[in-house]
């Protein structure tokens, strides 16, 4: 099945734009989920079961979102995620952009992390596989 | 308030999709005060209602073992208000369900005409909440007993569902801490 990255983006946009009650045109690339689209934790379900929905895809918890290595005292000191911890998130979200968050690590600060660009590229690779 | 919000279920499918009646009556302290002048139903009611039947709908699927709570309301469309005298008729259905919540929609009727639509989020409580269930047992068995769950749910092939192990001890634990009621006959005695 070949999906485009034009036809992923209006898919996740739908999506989002349903979920959250923004406007398409908040929905761009570089939107940040909570930040700039103002997506609650209890949102992040509501969009998994729509983009699950609009691609046909199987979306586990973890992928999305890994509290797991952000509670785990292995990789993270003092707040912040070390350099193992980086590098287990770079190696399970491989879609996601660390560059920005790598120069300040703080674990607060990875919740405002994800983009919309982020999502497509992550639904992209699902629809790929 | 009592926050019992359908009256009884008339059809319960485990997995699939519940009916429950909730019937609207001038006597409900909600009618009085939300439109004065204007009895109704107010909406937000008739929704936690709605979720309240697809609640135990998808509650049920784990044997309760899943703490469902009401997470999100994704769409609610309203066609006209609900008057004393009216009996809703809700029909969930189950649209998806994870590991961590479930959506369901639901649709409420007054007779024939199509009253609301809703389309709500469940999500399932993990260990970031306190542990133990939502209800004590007793009441919650009492709750969904008077709700008839029990005397019309099925299984999708039509078996008869059964309370899960724990509320059905629960009940029984209640049922023994009452002293006996003589038979008619015993009590007659001399």
């Amino acid at each position: 099945m070949a999906v485009t990255k034009d036809e992923v983006f209006k898919k996740v946009q739908t999506a989002l734009v349903d979920a959250l009650g923004v406007d398409e045109e908040e929905v761009t690339p570089q939107a940040t989920m909570v930040g700039d689209l103002g997506a609650e934790s209890i949102d992040f379900l509501d969009i998994v079961f729509k983009l699950e929905k609009a691609f046909g895809i199987e979306i586990p918890r973890k992928e999305l979102s890994p509290e797991d290595i952000l509670t785990n005292a292995d990789y993270v000191q003092d707040g912040k995620v070390t350099a193992a911890g980086l590098a287990e998130l770079k190696r399970r979200m491989a879609f996601v952009d660390f560059s920005k968050f790598e120069k300040d690590p703080q674990v607060r600060n990875f919740s405002n992390l994800l983009t919309v660009g982020d999502l497509c590229r992550y639904v992209e690779g699902k629809v790929s596989a | 308030m009592r926050w019992f919000w359908i009256d009884r279920f008339e059809e319960f499918v485990r997995g699939r999709r519940a009916v429950a009646i909730k019937n609207v009556a001038l006597s409900e302290e909600q009618i009085d005060g939300y439109s004065p002048g204007f009895p109704l139903m107010p909406t937000s009611l008739v929704i936690e209602g709605m979720a309240q039947t697809a609640g135990l709908l998808i509650g049920e699927l784990s044997g309760f073992e899943h703490r469902v709570v009401l997470a999100k309301i994704g769409k609610a469309v309203f066609q006209f208000p609900a008057r004393p005298g009216d009996t809703l008729r809700y029909t969930a259905t189950i649209l998806d369900v994870k590991d961590d919540g479930a959506m369901a929609s639901i649709t409420s009727h007054v007779g024939d005409r199509l009253h609301g639509e809703v389309e709500l989020m469940f999500a399932f409580l993990d260990d970031r909440f306190l542990p133990g269930p939502l209800f004590e047992p007793v009441d919650f068995v009492a709750m969904v007993r008077a709700f008839a769950m029990y005397d019309v749910g099925v299984t999708p092939d039509g078996q008869p569902i059964e309370l899960p192990p724990f509320y059905a001890q629960a009940e029984r634990n209640a049922e023994q801490s009452y002293p006996p009621i003589p038979s008619p006959v015993e009590a007659s005695k001399p």
